[in-house]
């Protein structure tokens, strides 16, 4: 786990909200630790933004806790709570002044003006944009209407900072530098980060932690790679990145190992750790395997531990990767195979007939 | 076929546009003529230039309380009117309750009720309760017609506002009063200014309502109505009526312009036809 773990700074206590007989949320419970990067992953309409809203204080919770830094928030107005959100759609005051967008919050406080200056000044070069306090809020790009809106929640020195979808406004280009950037930058300040978000690439890549959330539950909780390698679920696992599934019996199980006879691939043993916690071998029903984790074998001398034959029945290429279905057996429907474009490999056009190797390490069982 | 019905067509768009025109505007374009011409009968040939008329109303006494009268009723009612209907404009563009729909449309009324109607409804009324009639209950009156234009031009100022602004003010530890003041007000404020002069316009010239609910203090069309009966004093209110013209094109023109420029704060495109001029 390389998350260090410290003190609770955020603790969900079976939390609901319902709008009328809608139920948006269905008992949340989780732990968010100090300076942590944590991310709310889910599909349109899961609950992300409720959540969210409901630990800045701008909903009630109809039911269960919410804790922030040991105190109960239950009743305290979104103005009392220590922390601050940057908006979706960046809500920068229209009429004020990049300057005086960064230091409202100070001046709710009221410091004096020269502290005032020096601080915002200061939270606007941690977001490279020293310099632009006099700029007037409409003339700025959609990227620096995201850095102000940022420097305006850094500036306040709160104890999380609440991210909804902030960079979903953004270019791919300028979203993958913000992506890298937002990360560092919470890094060094060490501010605990929750971050909504529906796409699970941004989540992977700037999170500790994450939550994944389907209509209004958690579907796993866990550190990105966890969740990659090991997701709970088929329908985790679907949802972060791709999976192939294949029909898988248990033959026979004791403490060290579990035998599965799957179709597709024939008899294999895996050790008993790999059974997720919650089921049983008899309850194994497939499993799944990344398309990284399966390779066309091109020569004869790769000496995979396991391999199958199968059938080319598309080829797509892009560029730096190479993505096949193949064909395995009658069993199950394609697999999604994906191949690194090397120099002097060529392409396996659809029909043709290769090797698919594959590795036990790289099997996940589900139900 | 086609090509010369749209030919035709098109020609008389033009004639019955121009005749449009004529209709609408030309008295009004009389007024001003006739408050120059040097001559007390409203007739042509012009006989000469004269400001004269203009010199008399200076000096009419009773003219000058109207006037008074005139711009009390006014100023309180755009005042009233546009707390009222900023309210209003609030509630239904934040909130949902029941009946919204109907009671909103309600309150929007008075909106296409003849006058006549509501000034007689409201003279039984005040009646039945033994009101005294005076400048207050003209007030009223004009509340009632002015509320629906000043939701209409609030609503619009309302549903401009990005909500996510004032939770943003809260969430950087403002108080809900802080945020009206720092965020809301300001936006709102093209809003609110345009309402107030539009409401301002619509009762310095309402006659019907202020007609029946006044009592012995007349407001200016009452009494530019009243004068209308001695033929001498009409070239005073043709000059009377060329300022009133002047000064309500004027408002509008800063109203609407206050509108625009509310629209173009919160970087929103502003619809020609949003507004009411
Ligand atoms: N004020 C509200 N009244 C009624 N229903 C609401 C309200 N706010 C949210 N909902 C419903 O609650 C559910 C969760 O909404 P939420 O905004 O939290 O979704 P989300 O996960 O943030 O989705 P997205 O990725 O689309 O932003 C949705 O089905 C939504 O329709
Ligand atoms: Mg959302």
């Amino acid at each position: 786990m390389s998350v260090k773990r410290n003190k609770p700074i955020i603790e969900l206590n079976k939390v609901t909200k319902s709008f009328g007989t809608f139920q948006a949320l269905k008992g949340v419970d989780a732990t968010i630790f100090e300076g942590e990067f944590f991310s709310l992953l889910g599909p349109s309409g899961c609950g992300k933004t409720t959540l969210l809203r409901m630990i800045a204080g701008f909903e009630e919770a109809t039911s269960g806790t919410i804790v922030i830094g040991g105190k109960l928030m239950t009743g305290i107005p979104a103005n009392k709570r220590p922390t601050n959100m940057v908006f979706q759609s960046y809500a920068i005051f229209p009429h004020l002044s990049v300057g005086d967008n960064v230091g409202y919050g100070l001046k709710t406080r009221k410091l004096p003006k020269a502290e005032i200056a020096a601080e915002v000044e200061k939270a606007l070069k941690m977001v490279d944009l020293g310099g632009f306090s006099d700029r007037a809020a409409h003339e700025l790009s959609g990227g620096q209407r995201q850095r102000v809106a940022l420097a305006r929640a850094l500036v306040m020195r709160p104890k999380v900072i609440l991210l909804d979808e902030p960079l979903s406004a953004l270019d791919k280009k300028l979203r993958d530098q913000m992506q890298v950037e937002l990360r560092n930058l919470q890094r060094s300040i060490g501010i605990t980060f929750i971050l909504v978000t529906h796409d699970q690439e941004e989540a992977l890549i700037m999170s500790d932690r994450i939550a994944v959330m389907f209509e209004g539950e958690i579907a796993q909780l866990a550190s990105p790679e966890e969740l990659y390698r090991h997701p709970v679920s088929h329908r985790v696992a679907s949802f972060i990145g791709v999976m192939n599934f294949l029909k898988a019996t248990t033959t026979v199980a004791d403490d060290q190992e579990i035998t599965l006879n799957i179709p597709s691939l024939g008899t294999v043993s895996v050790p008993a750790s790999y059974m997720p916690a919650g089921m049983d071998a008899d309850t194994v029903k497939t499993i799944g395997i990344r398309p990284e984790m399966l390779t066309i074998l091109f020569d004869d001398a790769d000496k995979s531990t396991c391999r199958v034959e199968g059938t080319v029945t598309s080829t797509m290429y892009y560029g730096d990767m190479t993505y096949y279905s193949v064909k395995l057996s009658d069993h199950d429907d394609d697999v999604t195979i994906s191949m690194r474009n090397t120099a002097g490999r060529s392409i396996v056009p659809a029909g043709g007939l290769v090797q698919v190797g594959w590795g036990v390490e790289s099997i996940v069982l589900f139900k | 076929m086609s090509r010369v019905l749209k030919f035709i067509s098109a020609r008389w768009m033009v004639t019955y546009a121009v005749a449009y025109m004529i209709f609408l505007y030309a008295p009004v374009v009389l007024l001003p003529v006739f408050a120059l011409n040097d001559a007390t009968i409203i007739a042509f040939p012009l006989s000469g230039f004269t400001t004269n008329w203009f010199v008399v109303l200076w000096h009419t006494e009773a003219l000058h309380g109207a006037i008074r009268n005139s711009l009390f009723v006014a100023v309180t009612a755009a005042i009233l009117s546009t707390v009222l209907g900023s309210f209003a404009a609030r509630a239904s563009a934040r909130y949902s309750f029941p009946a919204k729909r109907s009671i909103m449309g309600f309150i929007m009324l008075p909106l296409v009720l003849p006058e006549i109607i509501v000034a007689v409804a409201l003279l039984v009324v005040m009646m039945r309760l033994g009101m005294s009639l005076s400048l207050w209950t003209v007030v009223a009156g004009h509340i009632l017609i002015c509320t629906p234009f000043a939701i209409a031009i609030m609503s619009s100022a309302f549903q401009g506002l990005d909500q996510s602004l004032e939770e943003a003010s809260l969430d950087l530890g403002e108080t809900r009063v802080g945020t009206f003041l720092r965020i809301t007000l300001p936006l709102v404020m093209p809003g609110v200014i345009s309402s107030l002069l539009i409401c301002f316009t619509i009762s310095l010239d309402e006659f019907i309502i202020a007609f029946f609910l006044t009592g012995t203090d007349v407001t200016l069309p009452v009494y530019i109505w009243s004068q209308l009966r001695f033929p001498t004093k009409l070239p005073s209110i043709m000059a009377l009526g060329t300022i009133l013209l002047v000064l309500s094109i004027g408002l509008l023109i800063i109203a609407e312009w206050f509108r625009r420029r509310a629209s173009k704060k919160q970087g929103l495109e502003a619809s020609p036809t949003g507004g009411f001029v």
